[in-house]
């Protein structure tokens, strides 16, 4: 097991590869990566029980599936630092000829990539599919799936919220990385959503809450705590509280860095607020 | 000529409801999802034997397609069902990006496509829905012609890695082709031989096909009938060699003629063997209520419509 400063360590140089993958090619989505650096950290290192090597059908290990795919940086860098890909490939984020297409695919038969994802709100039907396979196929382990806040305004995310209370899929956890961003602006000024919380219980979801979204022992609590709620007749919603662009002080607390690169100098900012840790690609 | 008997019409839907029973009980990695139309897709069989795999989702068509492409992780073969309408243009974007694109193994079954729906209007009717599909990378598009044949390609789709839209419809229709048949993907059947015109058929545009050729052939013109039930990825070969016999082709089928097999044909010809064609299909438009005989002499899509292209195709030679 990792301890504290580890997991940190591992999210310092994550947030790294971040800002050094859309500087180089001058596109991408740092925010909300930035934003989601911690968990996708603890995820892959500490909560979820994986196997070597990939494989499609991910039998006899848990499995995760990004909804909002334009968040890739932090996805890429964390499957690259957990094995499945090299490190250097990182590299060639967006480049023609690339697997690291702007937003995930498997369509380039990336290890770690299960389904494509960018166009919104189609991930949590997938993940709920791949739960019922598990279940058919007598696999205990668990689903865990990623979704931003302002995503769930796409219809597609109810009926597939609606179809997983009242089929009892209790070996998801769909996490929502609640930012309160989107590209035009806040979500409260985009469109409203009102209680995201009181909206999942109220179509049957058990709901957990992590105040601390981008605090590694939080994320560990609170995932730990929504384990051990799966497996009870109800899906179990996360609702992640983080800061859009955490951890580069003027990417924080703005939609600003939705989907814009840094410039050299920029970068050279950011870089000295995260030293390297794990040493860089 | 050779002629074709039918056996006792049927709708091709009951075709599809027997192939997934085949299914059910030959191979247990097939699982069934259907959107509120169990009994207009004759999935009540798969459901009665198998209600481990099968999944009511309920009219959520979108979040229907995303669970058959999640279900595939794991290795199991989703057959949704729907309307062609629900199969398709609804949900475009969820089997671009996570059934195409992500290369799953989904097969996508699509009953009452076209005008002989009938009676409930152009709101179901699609007459696109094979230009949708075969425009993705990747996807298959079968368009069988009956009961018979309906119900052995929904069995060879299961055999097949990939992503399939198996397009058929709801009236019962001329049964025709042999009960048992091995259904081979991309292979076009040659039904009758001729040496005036070639006419290529998909779907239920067949049997009309064949009683054009009865027709023409009282009338002295010889006329050449192939089956294309697989519409992408299209045999190629079998329509170039007709054509370099007879010279002239009429294509047909029950579906717009933007986006459909006719100008599927017209690709391939005017690559390899330009050559003078007519289309029996839609033309660019929506389509209304009416009883399917109806509806198909309205808008152009019967033996008649079949006859008249071709004596007019022929003069073009």
């Amino acid at each position: 097991m990792a301890n504290t400063q580890q997991l940190e360590d591992i999210t310092t140089q994550v947030r790294r590869d971040i800002l050094r993958m859309v500087h180089k090619v001058n596109s991408g989505h740092p925010g909300g990566s930035l934003g989601c650096a911690e968990f996708f950290v603890t995820l892959y290192n500490e909560i979820m029980d994986r196997k070597e090597g990939f494989d499609m059908d991910g039998i006899g290990e848990d499995l995760f599936f990004l909804s909002n795919g334009h968040i890739s940086p932090v996805y890429y860098s964390v499957l690259a630092r957990s094995g499945y890909f090299p490190v250097e490939e990182l590299n060639t984020f967006r480049l023609i000829n690339s697997r690291l297409q702007g937003h995930p695919t498997t369509h380039e038969n990336l290890p770690g990539i299960r389904i494509a994802s960018g166009s919104l709100g189609q991930g949590l039907s997938v993940a709920l599919g791949a739960a019922q396979a598990k279940k058919l196929n007598g696999c205990n382990h668990l689903i865990y799936s990623l979704h931003g806040d302002g995503e769930l305004q796409e219809g597609q995310n109810w009926e597939a919220i609606m179809y997983a209370a009242g089929n009892k899929v209790d070996n998801i956890i769909a996490t929502i990385d609640l930012n309160g961003q989107q590209i035009d602006g806040s979500t409260d000024t985009v469109l409203p959503m009102g209680s995201i919380k009181g909206k999942f219980e109220a179509f049957g979801w058990t709901v957990l809450e992590i105040e601390k979204g981008n605090n590694v022992d939080a994320i560990l609590k609170g995932m730990a705590e929504a384990k051990s709620l799966t497996g009870k007749g109800k899906p179990v919603c996360v609702l992640l509280k983080t800061v859009m662009g955490n951890g580069v002080d003027f990417m924080m607390h703005t939609h600003a860095w939705h989907g814009k690169a840094p410039n050299d100098e920029q970068l050279a900012i950011g870089l000295a607020q995260n030293a390297e840790t794990l040493g860089d690609y | 000529m050779k002629t074709y008997e039918n056996q006792g019409s049927k709708d091709t839907r009951s075709g599809f409801g027997a192939g997934l029973t085949e299914l059910g009980k030959t191979n247990e990695n097939v699982v069934a999802l259907c959107a509120d139309l169990i009994g207009s897709l004759k999935m009540d069989d798969f459901k009665a034997n198998h209600p481990e795999r099968f999944f009511q989702v309920g009219i959520a068509e979108a979040n229907m397609i995303g669970l058959a492409a999640g279900l595939t992780i794991g290795g199991k073969i989703p057959f949704t069902g729907t309307f062609a309408n629900f199969s398709t243009g609804r949900v475009y974007d969820q089997i671009r990006q996570s059934v195409a694109y992500s290369d799953k193994n989904v097969k996508i079954c699509a009953s009452h496509a076209g005008l002989t729906l009938g009676e409930d209007g152009a709101t179901h009717q699609i007459l696109e829905d094979i230009g949708l599909m075969k425009m993705l990378p990747g996807m298959t598009v079968i368009n069988p012609c009956d009961y018979n044949q309906t119900k052995a390609a929904t069995i060879a789709i299961a055999e097949h890695h990939g992503p399939v839209y198996l397009r058929f419809g709801r009236p019962k229709v001329a049964n025709f082709t042999p009960e048992n048949q091995k259904f081979e993907i991309g292979k076009a059947l040659h039904l009758v031989d001729g040496k005036d015109v070639t006419i290529v058929a998909t779907g239920h545009l067949v049997w009309e096909a064949l009683e054009a050729a009865k027709a023409l052939n009282e009338k002295g013109i010889s006329a050449e009938v192939i089956n294309i039930h697989t519409i992408k990825p299209l045999d190629a070969n079998a329509i170039i060699a007709s054509v370099s016999k007879t010279k002239c082709i009429v294509t047909a089928e029950e579906h717009n003629h933007l986006g459909g097999l006719g100008e599927s044909v017209a690709r391939v010809l005017s690559q390899h063997k330009p050559t003078p064609q007519e289309f029996v299909a839609t033309n660019d438009t929506f389509g209304e209520s009416g009883t399917p005989a109806q509806l198909m002499e309205k808008y152009g899509l019967n033996a008649d419509a079949i006859i008249n292209a071709c004596e007019r195709v022929i003069k073009r030679k």
